[in-house]
């Protein structure tokens, strides 16, 4: 008997399946830390940052802790049942590392009133889950400064995941530091609709290069855009972590986050039985969000003055969405000498002027 | 040449349904060797991955929650595999049978009713249905590749739930983060198991098989099926129609798929986010083939499926297995099913140091 044709195409299908799959598709007294990922912890990015976070947690707290990762867990049912796995489990205190947890979390939170929760950029709360969140929009805006003074073409190009306040936010703050130094500056973005997808962010960085684009930054997940603007010689600005090992020439500096210290004080707090729900928004204030490494292609000038501008936002001299700014329509949208408030930032729904194109719908 | 592959004069009928099983028990064996050269007291393991997930009652809830939609899309997928018509859409068929019946949740978030939940059933079932009508229209009417169609369509209907779960379906208190309402009490599946996720869309599910296995198994349509499968020209010289199989082949698929993701948003998520499938419809598609396209089998092999699901979770919680395990013993199940499928129609022979006759 020959191998038929239907033999093959089962074969052929079970292997489209198999891509398919992998592609949509990781002491008794002591206090059990759980932390829940969104994605493998790599080398490099948002799940990353909040595994540094963890590593110094257990460096620091070592002797009174034990901590407990569970990555690559998809947003939806799947986080119930793990965030629910980690309380039954016995940890005391559960990190939940991704906005899409965060019903998960307040149902599992609701079933376990003893437990501590900290869910990672949401915006509800209960009595037993906080929500803890870094001012990325402050990193945003120094990286738009030594995006402005680096750029010869004043056309800088923005990877971005999904159109929501977070996101825009970053793209406004990056535009208005930006323009502080170089008002003729304008931003190019493209949407990707995902937060990790290496093939689409190469190919947005490859179009705004060809659209221009002499930096390029990112909103998403991979090293795609820095090794992309490596090869085709221009500059970047990485998101998250320090990617400058992926394009030694090209990488000009970094917004990362730093959860190290919120972890340390959030346990202690658990530990001395002294912890409540609270909504934590922190920035370069409190060490939460920090420049990379710049490279010594940016002039010292440059450099000094991102500086004096980091110490006046730490100092709360400087707000980076203070007036006068206006929307891409030219509509004043904070009056002059006034900063927008925090209700204000977190539901952000419009681009400022300088940013081109519509946000999708 | 030490070997030769020959054909068997006559494979073994038993061994054809025999061999998911051998399948699975060389997929555990190996299974225990990776445990081992991972470092891992095997039987530590084995019990981390395949007994803790399921040692409590809401473990097995969970075990039947997960499996609920494998099953269901696994059986619509059946009957058009069976009749050599592959139907790779069901993601996207999943995905637009929760925008249909989501839609309906949201239009009737302030109202209570029984009749919600029905309506939505109802309205996921037309969504998946018409989805995978684009390809059984192309098919039958301009001879379009079945597979390419339906499998590009996942793209085009994720991005399109996507699309209105970002714009007109988001939350409007929700600070603009795309994700609907969370749906009223009327729009869920009631809770069957107090203290469990175990809801009655596993039961639907369940009636979903049961229907396919009459379909497939007990009606002459279901011969039909049989027959285009194995041979199409004596299913053409026996008059019954190919092109009416290749739509009932298609529809079975997209309308089970279509009620899978309704059950997705009304059972464990309660609204509609931007992906509400890791994958069901993929994993569903392996679920069919172990199953051996038949409701019985896949109903089992659903279940399977599902508890390698949750014991890499379970071993990663236990043992800091690396996630990755559960992919590994799902490309094994697979890899050992085509092989011992292979063997039952084929037979190694060891020539040994012979000449060769050529």
């Amino acid at each position: 008997m020959a191998i038929t044709r239907k033999q093959i195409m089962s074969v052929f299908i079970l292997l489209v399946c198999v891509a398919g799959l992998v592609f949509s598709a990781f002491a008794e007294e002591k206090l059990k830390v759980g932390f829940v990922y969104v994605s493998p912890v790599g080398d490099a990015g948002w799940t990353y940052q909040h595994d540094l976070g963890r590593l110094e947690l257990e460096k620091k707290l070592g002797d009174k802790i034990v901590t407990k990762y569970i990555d690559s867990v998809p947003e939806g049912p799947e986080a119930e049942r793990v965030i629910r796995d980690l309380a039954k489990n016995g940890h005391g205190l559960i990190f939940t590392t991704s906005f899409g947890y965060m019903n998960p979390t307040l149902k599992v939170a609701k079933m376990f009133p003893k437990i501590s929760f900290e869910h990672s950029t949401g915006y509800k709360t209960a009595k037993n889950v906080g929500t803890y969140m870094c001012r990325f929009y402050e990193a945003r805006y120094l990286t738009g400064i030594v995006a402005g003074e680096m750029t010869k073409s004043n056309t800088l190009g923005y990877i971005a995941a999904f159109p929501i306040p977070e996101v825009i936010r970053g793209i406004n703050a990056f535009t208005l530091g930006a323009k502080s130094v170089n008002p003729d500056v304008e931003v190019k973005v493209i949407w990707v609709n995902s937060w990790f997808d290496p093939g689409k962010e190469r190919e947005a960085s490859e179009a705004l290069i060809t659209q221009g684009a002499d930096v390029i930054t990112h909103h998403t997940d991979s090293t795609a855009p820095i090794m992309t603007a490596e090869e085709k010689g221009v500059y970047s600005i990485a998101y998250h972590s320090d990617m400058s090992k992926y394009g030694p020439k090209s990488h000009l500096t970094a917004a990362t986050h730093v959860y190290g210290d919120f972890y340390v004080k959030t346990t202690q707090t658990v530990l001395d039985g002294t912890w409540k729900s609270d909504t934590v928004w922190s920035g370069i204030k409190e060490g939460s969000i920090e420049l990379a490494p710049i490279n010594p292609a940016v002039p010292a000038d440059v450099v000094a003055h991102v500086e004096a501008v980091t110490k006046g936002i730490a100092e709360g001299s400087l707000h980076p969405f203070r007036g006068p700014i206006k929307d891409q329509s030219g509509k004043v949208v904070v009056e002059t000498g006034k900063s927008l408030s925090d209700d204000d930032l977190l539901a952000m729904n419009y681009y400022v002027e300088g940013v081109l194109g519509k946000i999708p719908k | 040449m030490f070997f030769k592959i020959e054909a068997r004069p006559e494979p073994s009928k038993a061994m054809k349904y025999f061999s998911p099983l051998v399948a699975a028990l060389l997929m555990l064996f190996s299974g225990l060797i990776i445990f081992s050269l991972l470092g891992k007291d095997s039987i530590e393991a084995f019990y981390a991955f395949f007994i803790e997930p399921v040692n409590d009652l809401y473990g097995i809830g969970e075990l039947f929650i997960k499996a609920a939609p494998l099953m269901l899309i696994g059986t619509g997928l059946a009957v058009g595999f069976r009749a050599s018509i592959w139907n790779i859409g069901a993601e996207g068929q999943l995905a637009i049978g929760a925008l249909f019946g989501g839609y309906i949740a949201i239009v009737f978030n302030d109202n209570s009713g029984f009749f919600i939940l029905p309506l939505m059933i109802v309205a996921g079932a037309v969504g998946g249905l018409l989805w995978a009508s684009i390809p059984a229209f192309l098919r039958t009417v301009f001879n379009a590749n079945e597979i390419l169609v339906s499998l590009m369509l996942n793209y085009v209907a994720i991005l399109l739930l996507g699309l209105l779960v970002h714009g007109p379906l988001k939350d409007p208190d929700g600070y603009g983060f795309p994700q609907s309402v969370l749906f009223s009490d009327s729009a869920l599946l009631p809770i069957l198991m107090e203290g469990t996720r175990f809801h009655l869309g596993v039961l639907i599910a369940v009636v979903g098989v049961i229907v396919g296995w009459v379909l497939l198994q007990k009606s002459f349509t279901g011969y039909q099926i049989q027959v285009a499968g194995l041979a199409k020209n004596a299913a053409s010289y026996a008059g019954f129609k190919y092109k009416k199989l290749i739509w009932i082949g298609l529809l079975s698929g997209g309308t089970a798929a279509g009620i899978a993701g309704v059950l997705e948003i009304s059972g464990p998520i309660g609204q509609l986010l931007p992906t509400v499938s890791p994958g069901y419809g993929y994993a569903a598609i392996i679920v069919a083939f172990v199953g051996r396209l038949h409701p019985g089998g896949i109903l089992l092999s659903s279940l399977l499926m599902a508890l390698l699901y949750l014991g890499g979770e379970s071993g990663q919680m236990n043992l800091d297995l690396p996630a990755a395990v559960t992919g590994v013993f799902q490309g094994l199940l697979l890899f050992y099913l085509l092989a011992t499928d292979f063997l039952i129609d084929y037979r190694v022979c060891f020539s040994g140091f012979r000449k060769e006759a050529i």
